[in-house]
């Protein structure tokens, strides 16, 4: 597999073309709004969390396939674990795609795993990592924008 | 006597060697990830000819100091070749005066020059400044701030499908509240030349000054300053050859002659006290500090560049490099052209269907090709035909139709992978 097959896999493309968890959140208690000006890739995620685990999340916006196929795999990863293992989650994700080592995790990785490729892309860091910081500032309740610039 | 002077074998043109050309730009033999350089992005920034960088490294080598101030040898000579630039672009725009230009770090500062000395002037509360829906960011947010500043409203000339100015409305959208008319000769979005001397001559006829954004021009098509009579035009090296970091206001001497400086500091005085400055005369009362007299200097051999291979054989050959990729890429049913006008310069942007920009930006790059995906700094233009972003191909006099051959076959990969 040459570098870009390995950045657009199958099951990101899939994600792209079918993004899973695609629409509102009615009953959401909590959300934020991601932009990337580079690309113009725009994002919301909302999520329900009660007593400190993701009950659901949702996403909205426009982007890029890495964005928009990262949120698709981010909610369906997210579902059901507590704001501490989607913490935890996002640092080995961020590793995965930013560090040259081999230091993760693969197997706490699953789905995610499909994202190693994005490294040898640094100008597509930030497309992949939208959501997951977009999520974050939810959580917090922040309710600032998030940019990646 | 044209048809004579057709026949006269003497004065035909030599057929345009773009190898020559192409030989002059040392970074064009590069490869990237082993494939040779494609590089179709120069309405962001063009590249360099050997005599520009040259002029560089010479000035360092041989003239470096400070200019306007020394009585030493290097800082005569310096100050010589940087005023020598300032007659060099006079001659370059015609305009009547080297006191009628300003040195500036590009485009951007240009704008934001004019519009805090001569904007902050003309335009009081409840006037009005009247720009395009197709401007760039930097002849938006300086009168933005402008009118926050003044209480004035700012008025956007709407553009048709095509990607032209609708005349019509520009005349019913003029008043007597109107200040001042900015807008862009060439489109860095659409790649549209509007038709700038009847922008301004509709606008003189009611005796309202015209700003003109020249970013896009000068690399491609010659301007008069005197002939399109405008009352400012901004100039960027970087997009016309010559390095990062310098560019030009041109101004009429009796506009700026009465404006207040720009910004303070040392060269734009003559004398200083706690109590009172008397500012310099034109063009030092706008050039605060010590300049990029090295870009100065390069943007000269630019200027010598452009001459030399000519601006009717540089239109020639982006003309003929923009009708092949329009007809390459109308071809491709999933390609959508953005951006149609009936006058064009070397631009054409377009999206693939649902394929993200930023996706098919990455693809071609690993085949060697650099083209611009996003917004180019013309938001309001994506909004205009509903897309975030856009794939944008823009051509110089060193670009071939093979390299555009190389972008049609990388964007079928694309297709081809994303479908
Ligand atoms: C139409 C237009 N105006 C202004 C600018 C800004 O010019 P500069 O880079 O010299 O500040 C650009 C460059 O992107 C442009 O394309």
């Amino acid at each position: 597999m040459n570098e870009l097959q390995e950045l657009y896999q199958q099951v990101i493309l899939d994600h792209n073309r079918n993004p899973r968890n695609y629409g509102e959140l009615q009953d959401a208690t909590c959300s934020a709004e991601g932009f990337n000006p580079l690309c113009g890739d725009q994002i919301n995620v909302a999520l329900v969390v009660k007593d400190g685990v993701i009950e659901d999340v949702k996403f909205t916006g426009s982007g890029c396939a890495i964005s928009k196929a990262s949120a698709s795999i981010m909610t369906s990863v997210l579902k059901g674990k507590t704001v501490a293992e989607a913490e935890q989650t996002f640092d080995t994700f961020h590793h995965l795609v930013t560090e040259e080592d081999d230091d993760v995790d693969m197997e706490s990785l699953g789905k995610l795993a499909v994202f190693a490729g994005v490294r040898e892309f640094p100008a597509r860091v930030k497309c992949a990592s939208l959501c997951w910081h977009t999520m974050r500032n939810a959580i917090e309740g922040s309710g600032e924008i998030i940019s990646t610039e | 006597m044209i048809s004579e002077e057709i026949h006269d074998a003497s004065v035909v043109a030599p057929a345009f060697d773009v190898q020559a050309i192409r030989e002059q730009f040392p970074i064009l033999h590069r490869t990237v990830y082993n494939k040779p350089l494609v590089y179709l992005d120069s309405a962001a920034t063009s590249q360099k000819p050997q005599r520009v960088i040259d002029a560089i490294v010479h000035y360092y080598t041989e003239l470096n100091s400070n200019i306007h101030r020394g009585v030493h040898r290097l800082s005569q000579d310096a100050t010589t070749a940087y005023e020598h630039a300032r007659k060099a672009m006079q001659q370059f725009v015609n305009a009547r005066s080297s006191r009628e230009i300003i040195f500036t770090r590009g485009c951007t500062e240009g704008m934001n020059l004019i519009a805090s000395t001569f904007g902050r002037t003309a335009v009081g509360e409840g006037d009005e400044i009247l720009i395009s829906e197709m401007e760039h960011h930097s002849n938006i947010v300086p009168w933005q701030m402008l009118c926050r500043e003044k209480g004035a409203t700012l008025r956007v000339i709407p553009i048709s499908d095509s990607g032209e100015l609708r005349m019509d409305e520009y005349e019913r959208m003029l008043n007597e509240r109107t200040k001042l008319v900015s807008v862009v000769h060439v489109s860095n979005s659409l790649g549209t030349v509007n038709p700038i001397k009847e922008v301004i001559d509709i606008a003189h006829a009611r005796g309202i000054p015209v700003v003109v954004d020249g970013a896009q021009a000068t690399p491609h098509i010659s301007v008069d300053v005197q002939a399109l009579d405008c009352d400012f035009y901004t100039v960027s090296g970087h997009k016309m050859y010559g390095p990062t970091g310098i560019g030009f206001v041109y101004g009429k001497a009796e506009l700026l002659e009465p404006l207040p400086p720009y910004q303070g500091g040392g060269d734009m005085i003559l004398s200083v006290t706690f109590e009172k400055t008397i500012y310099n005369e034109l063009p030092f009362r706008y050039e605060a500090g010590t300049p990029n007299i090295e870009g100065a200097i390069a943007l000269t051999a630019a200027v010598d560049f452009i001459r030399q291979t000519g601006y009717e054989a540089i239109a020639a050959h982006e003309h003929d490099l923009l009708m092949y990729a329009t007809e390459l890429l109308s071809e491709i049913p999933e390609i959508h052209l953005i951006g149609t006008a009936r006058s064009k310069a070397g631009v054409v942007a377009f999206t693939i269907d649902d394929i993200h920009p930023h996706d098919i930006g990455t693809f071609l790059d690993r085949e060697g090709v650099a083209i611009r995906t996003g917004h180019h700094c013309t938001q309001p233009v994506m909004k205009r035909y509903g897309v975030p972003a856009t794939n944008r191909v823009s051509f110089a006099v060193y670009n071939t139709r093979e390299e555009i051959e190389v972008l049609i076959r990388a964007l079928h990969g694309v297709i081809t992978m994303f479908r």
